[in-house]
């Protein structure tokens, strides 16, 4: 009686939990129908695919998304890179001061977003004093790849660990040099972890909002138009650029785990 | 180039992790530097502005002037982590145990506010809990509540947004904690007659620990930062010290006691981290995370 109560209890909590994470996301698709009256889209009025036909009308918004995808596509390449290549060393190597390297590796993670934004904030005030040096799109960039790199070395070296080396040997045995080794067995091996750790950095330098509301000066990302018409009332179509997102976030996601499932 | 790091091995690694660990001195290092000298600076942004140790008596004025956002960070964080350990725990132990085949969709639902906007979130919340939003509304006409009955604006709907925003982080540390357990423990606790309850007191808690730990972390870290869920649920009575350093930069361009503010708040969290890896080792922070 008893363990019945407690399991079936465990699922009721189960399904309201999911219900508490995935409402939020039924949201802001819901209200990307809506036809407001006014500014404010806080309140169901009436359904509409209007602003879905109009999606760009929105001065600014379509500028945004573009200089959003832009940066996360750059971020994403570049930390990708860095990040690989050093996991590669933390996974493969022992050497002295590796437990350090980790730590250090660590600590962006251990950092709030706000310490991370304002102390590139300040050095990039401090480099150009006077005149300060311009905030844009490059100081942007700079910051995604900066908090992109930990989170990439982590992902991959997570994948990385259960890597048997005894494959790159037996390449070894059969003749092949260490560049054709990297290339023929290694590399197709890391690849689906690379890919992961690409795909998270993009989605969190597509989202960033902290670190970029500080280092962006004038330069609107997507986020930063969300928090700038979020004063006077966010328009449904920045709802429907959201939910664009989400979904391609959930298939690219998807389509990830259906090809390496397939490879297993 | 190759010759010779065949005949130096031990140099590829530090070759290898050179890039990486340059950017990061680069521009997470030196950055944080660069605001330790910012918070000893006097002057403004017209007159430019002056380096002297005499400045250190920034730190305690804005100690003392922010005192209350610094305390209220501190609260509302704690208060957002116990809610999410609280929350977090048995639906990780739902997905651990009890999920079967659905133990992936599960876990895809639990990271899925992730693939959504962090604004958005925290907006839609503000849709949810609106004052005669679909949750209080309804209450309200039916006289189950007072009409002048509020969630926004109130320190509940800080803390319920952090919660909301940082849930993920306590649940995965947990869940993968509890995975790693051997089970045959449990049955060998049943065995020597322990109840259900004693076994999951004796053997599941203690070894689920890590992922509480690594949990609680992750979320008690970015919540005492946070400013967004503050500016966009919260108001006036609500402001953190993450509002303060915000505005103290991006507004009043006052580097010196938003630098001393952050740098006080980077302090004593990266006390927090250090102790914690001291006491538990920084792979078992990774393994919860990772």
């Amino acid at each position: 009686m008893l363990r019945w109560l407690g399991r079936n209890a465990l699922r009721a909590y189960t399904g309201l939990a999911l219900v508490y994470l995935l409402l939020p996301i039924f949201i802001v698709a819901i209200f990307s129908f809506n036809d407001p009256v006014g500014k404010t889209n806080y309140t169901w009025v009436g359904f509409t695919l209007d602003r879905w036909a109009n999606l760009f009308a929105i001065p600014g918004l379509l500028d945004s998304v573009i200089v959003s995808l832009r940066i996360a596509f750059i971020s994403t390449l570049a930390a990708t890179a860095l990040g690989t290549l050093a996991a590669l060393a933390l996974v493969r190597y022992q050497f002295r001061g590796r437990p350090a390297t980790s730590l250090f590796i660590f600590l962006p993670l251990a950092t709030p977003e706000i310490i991370l934004g304002a102390s590139l904030l300040t050095l990039f005030v401090a480099i150009g004093q006077p005149p300060f040096f311009p905030l844009n799109e490059f100081t942007i960039l700079i910051a995604h790849i900066t908090f992109n790199i930990s989170y990439v070395i982590v992902t991959v070296r997570a994948r990385l660990s259960g890597f048997d080396r005894r494959l790159e040997e037996a390449s070894a045995d059969l003749g092949a040099d260490g560049w054709q080794t990297f290339w023929r067995v290694t590399f197709p091996l890391i690849l689906p972890g690379i890919a992961a750790a690409g795909l998270l950095a993009f989605s969190l330098s597509i989202d960033d909002f902290v670190i970029t509301n500080f280092t962006a000066g004038r330069t609107t990302t997507f986020p930063m138009f969300v928090w700038g018409s979020a004063r006077v009332g966010v328009p449904p179509q920045v709802n429907a650029i959201g939910t664009i997102f989400f979904v391609v976030a959930v298939s690219a996601v998807a389509i990830g785990s259906f090809l390496q499932r397939r490879r297993a | 180039m190759i010759a010779f790091l065949r005949r130096r091995p031990g140099l590829l690694p530090l070759l290898l992790l050179a890039p990486a660990i340059a950017w990061l001195v680069a521009f997470y290092v030196y950055p944080a530097i660069q605001m330790l000298q910012a918070s000893l600076w006097s002057g403004t942004l017209e007159t430019g502005f002056v380096f002297s140790w005499a400045n250190a008596a920034t730190y305690p004025e804005a100690l003392g002037r922010y005192s209350d956002q610094f305390s209220r960070s501190i609260l509302y964080a704690a208060v957002s982590t116990v809610v999410c350990l609280a929350l977090a725990f048995p639906l990780a132990y739902t997905i651990a145990y009890r999920a079967g085949r659905w133990r992936t969709i599960l876990l895809f639902i639990v990271i899925a506010p992730f693939f959504t906007s962090f604004l958005l979130r925290v907006l839609a919340w503000k849709t949810v809990l609106g004052d005669d939003g679909f949750l209080l509304g309804p209450l309200k006409s039916i006289g189950v509540l007072p009409e002048e009955f509020r969630i926004l604006a109130t320190p509940i709907a800080v803390i319920f947004g952090i919660s909301y925003n940082f849930f993920p982080f306590m649940v995965l540390p947990i869940y993968v904690s509890l995975e790693k357990i051997d089970r045959r423990l449990v049955e060998a606790a049943k065995d020597l007659y322990a109840g259900p309850v004693r076994a999951f007191q004796r053997i599941t808690l203690p070894l689920a620990l890590p992922g509480v730990f690594a949990g609680s972390l992750l979320v008690f870290i970015p919540a005492m930062g946070d400013f967004v869920n503050a500016e966009l649920l919260g108001s006036v009575q609500t402001r953190l010290i993450g509002n303060v350093i915000q505005s103290r930069f991006l507004v009043n361009n006052d580097y010196p006691t938003a630098a001393a503010l952050s740098f006080m708040l980077m302090a004593g969290i990266l006390a927090a981290v250090f102790i914690y890896a001291r006491v538990l080792g920084t792979d078992e922070l990774e393994s919860g995370i990772g």
